[in-house]
């Protein structure tokens, strides 16, 4: 079983390499709407510092949200999807391996571009390890939650707008974990609460997503 | 199987069920007609003026049985989701497929006479108040169901898809919850709340229960109704 | 060995069939014929498990296969419509990570052989390849397939030429003559000897 998953992550990988273009739009959006906010708001410096935090985790939301078309999508399209589910690993087993190497060239760039955003906030260096922190944790959550959505509008008309629907509150919780951790390191409390709890989000949603998944996908397939 | 669950199977079936969905639609129907009457005339006649609020607190009656109802409908839908993926029974489905819309009313009814409150009340019509916050993103969660269904042709897969979806909304539904909470008590500089009602004479709370039933009673009637339009449209 | 009994399908609405019930033994070959829409496809995806019939089951060796699922899968090789091949990667790429994936893994050259046999070229991405040749790259699985009992095959001659059609045939009667098992679906007329159940009844 780790054989297959551990083909599935590499096999992931190689055609994010491969075509470059979608894992680099999907970062590239998430840098152009954080600057837009500035243009809408006001560029105050304590305006943006106080706001920070919540714009960079919103726009990590969206940023996840657009990259979710792309991780079912194609496999179900060329008839592959259907290998994976006869393959010699369980389906909940695959689909983990494949939110796996998604998050890799999704979240994971988020998490490492994010201090540059929060340079362009003025948000304080002893932010950074926090923001960052929070993003780590959050972005698999994301992922995975997501991955459930996806897996229920496979084929769907109006499948990008549908999803966002199913998605975004189920995402409430992480954003306001995420979120307010940052902003209670902010105000000079710690963020240990807020960041164990996303931790836990973690875990529950590590262990469960992948059989919900499973299910939306052989529902969307049969 | 013994003669009990024989009959409970007997009536899964959407064409044994049909008549007495309409049976269970009259009679539910003429309960949440007096129920009504006698919960509003509780809540708007018999029910004393506040001190504090005056009569503006009386939209409580029905802003409370309705977020009630909200939450308890979404946990039915769940339940009868759940039920027809466990046993593949194509009633079960049909029946949350007819919840839905009902809770989402309610939802929304709770939203606006949230919204009516406040503003006599604290001066807002709205208030990213923790009850008020989570109602909203119920409301998301109800339109998410539902236009998942209306985007999907088949209608096994539809009902099916609907139920996986409801049960991860039932799982999150406290988690969201919970968090804004935590949100809320973080942020709030206010301390506008919906929270703060008046403290309840005894009759307000019997109002309110009364209330809560008129509207139980007509989330059948309206659920009996529609299901028996979806046993027709699927010609089943 | 494979049984299939009592299935029935439906697909928007209407019955495509019912009661269909037959069985399959070593060294047989069975073909599914009938008119397009008439169920082929659906039948052959029921049969993997892929898809599940609206009544009745399918039976490997006595047991049903919902209740084996990677156990059942792991003794077929299924061939759908699509040729199953992700255009970025190149053919030689593609087979290997087929076969790891059905926890088949075979070597480099193994696989460089397979390809070679039924003229497919290695190096280039499956995108610039003619739907022929992505056709055969995909049949090339077969070759790495031949300890794998179970066969089920849609359209397996479908975008050939004469000379792959005809090399495509000595496989599957290679295969049913070690003892394996296919199942086809297929317009053409075949040189295939074996049985033939038409759905459209």
């Amino acid at each position: 079983m780790l054989d297959v998953a551990a083909c599935l992550v590499r096999r992931d990988l190689l055609l994010a390499v491969r075509e470059k273009s979608d894992v680099a739009t999907a970062l590239l959006f998430f840098v152009i709407v954080t600057s837009l906010f500035p243009l809408g708001i006001g560029a105050e410096p304590d305006l943006l510092r106080a706001i920070a935090p919540g714009v960079i985790w919103v726009a990590a939301l969206l940023s996840s949200l657009l990259a979710l078309g792309r991780l079912f999508a194609a496999d179900y399209a060329d008839g592959t999807l259907e290998q994976i589910a006869l393959g010699a690993a369980p389906l909940g087993a695959a689909v983990a391996a494949k939110v796996l190497a998604h998050w890799l060239t999704s979240g994971l760039p988020l998490v490492i571009i994010a201090p540059l955003i929060a340079l362009q906030y003025d948000l304080p260096a002893s932010l950074y390890g926090v923001l960052a922190l929070s993003l780590l944790l959050g972005t698999p959550v994301l992922s995975l939650i997501g991955a459930i959505g996806a897996a229920l509008t496979l084929g769907l008309r109006g499948g990008g707008v549908l999803l966002s629907l199913l998605v975004l509150p189920l995402y409430v919780p992480v954003l306001i974990m995420g979120a307010g951790g940052v902003e209670m390191a902010a105000a000079g409390m710690g963020a240990q609460g807020h960041l164990l709890l996303l931790a836990a989000m973690l875990v529950g949603a590590a262990a469960f997503a992948p059989w919900a998944i499973a299910a939306a996908l052989r529902i969307a397939t049969e | 199987m013994t003669a009990a669950s024989t009959r409970w199977f007997w009536y899964a079936s959407p064409q044994t069920f049909y008549p007495l969905a309409g049976t269970i639609a009259r009679w539910c129907g003429i309960a949440a007609a007096i129920l009504a009457v006698i919960g509003l005339w509780i809540g708007l006649v018999a029910a004393p003026t506040d001190a504090q609020q005056g009569d503006a607190y009386r939209i409580i009656f029905v802003h409370v049985a309705a977020a009630w109802m909200s939450m308890f409908l979404y946990v039915a839908m769940a339940f009868w989701a759940a039920l027809g993926l466990a046993f593949n029974t194509r009633l079960s489905g049909m029946l949350a497929s007819a919840i839905a819309p009902t809770g989402a009313l309610f939802t929304f009814i709770a939203l606006w006479t949230g919204a009516l409150w406040g503003k006599p009340t604290w001066g807002t019509y709205w208030v990213w108040d923790a009850r008020l916050t989570s109602e909203l993103i119920l409301l998301f969660l109800y339109f998410g169901f539902m236009a998942l269904q209306a985007a999907i042709d088949d209608p096994r897969r539809a009902d099916r898809a609907g139920a996986v979806l409801a049960l991860v909304g039932v799982v999150n539904i406290p988690i969201i919850y919970f968090s804004v909470q935590w949100w809320n008590t973080l942020h709030q500089g206010a301390s506008v709340s919906l929270k703060s009602a008046p403290s309840m004479a005894p009759i307000m709370l019997k109002g309110m229960l009364v209330m809560a039933l008129a509207f139980w009673m007509y989330s059948i009637a309206a659920a009996m109704v529609r299901v028996r339009c979806i046993i027709r449209e699927r010609g089943a | 060995m494979l049984d299939a009994v009592d299935l029935e399908c439906e697909r928007g609405g209407r019955k495509l069939f019912r009661r269909l019930s037959f069985s399959l033994g070593a060294g047989e070959a069975l073909r599914i014929a009938g008119a397009n829409g008439s169920g082929k496809t659906s039948l052959l995806r029921i049969l993997c498990g892929l898809a599940a019939p609206a009544a009745g089951e399918v039976r490997w060796k006595g047991e049903s296969v919902r209740a084996l699922r990677e156990d059942y899968s792991a003794q077929l090789v299924y061939l759908g419509h699509a040729p199953a091949v992700k255009d970025e990667l190149r053919a030689s790429e593609n087979l290997s990570i087929a076969c790891r994936l059905a926890g088949n893994a075979r070597g480099r050259d193994e696989v460089s052989a397979a390809l070679r046999t039924l003229a497919v070229p290695e190096a280039a991405p499956v995108k610039t390849l003619s739907q022929g040749q992505r056709r055969r790259a995909a049949l090339a699985r077969l070759l790495l397939s031949q300890s794998v009992p179970l066969w089920l095959l849609d359209e397996p001659l479908a975008a050939l030429d004469a000379q792959a059609a005809r090399l495509l045939e000595g496989l599957i009667a290679e295969h049913t003559g070690r003892g394996g098992m296919v199942v086809y679906t297929t317009h053409q007329d075949t040189h295939i000897a074996g049985r033939v159940i038409s759905l459209d009844a």
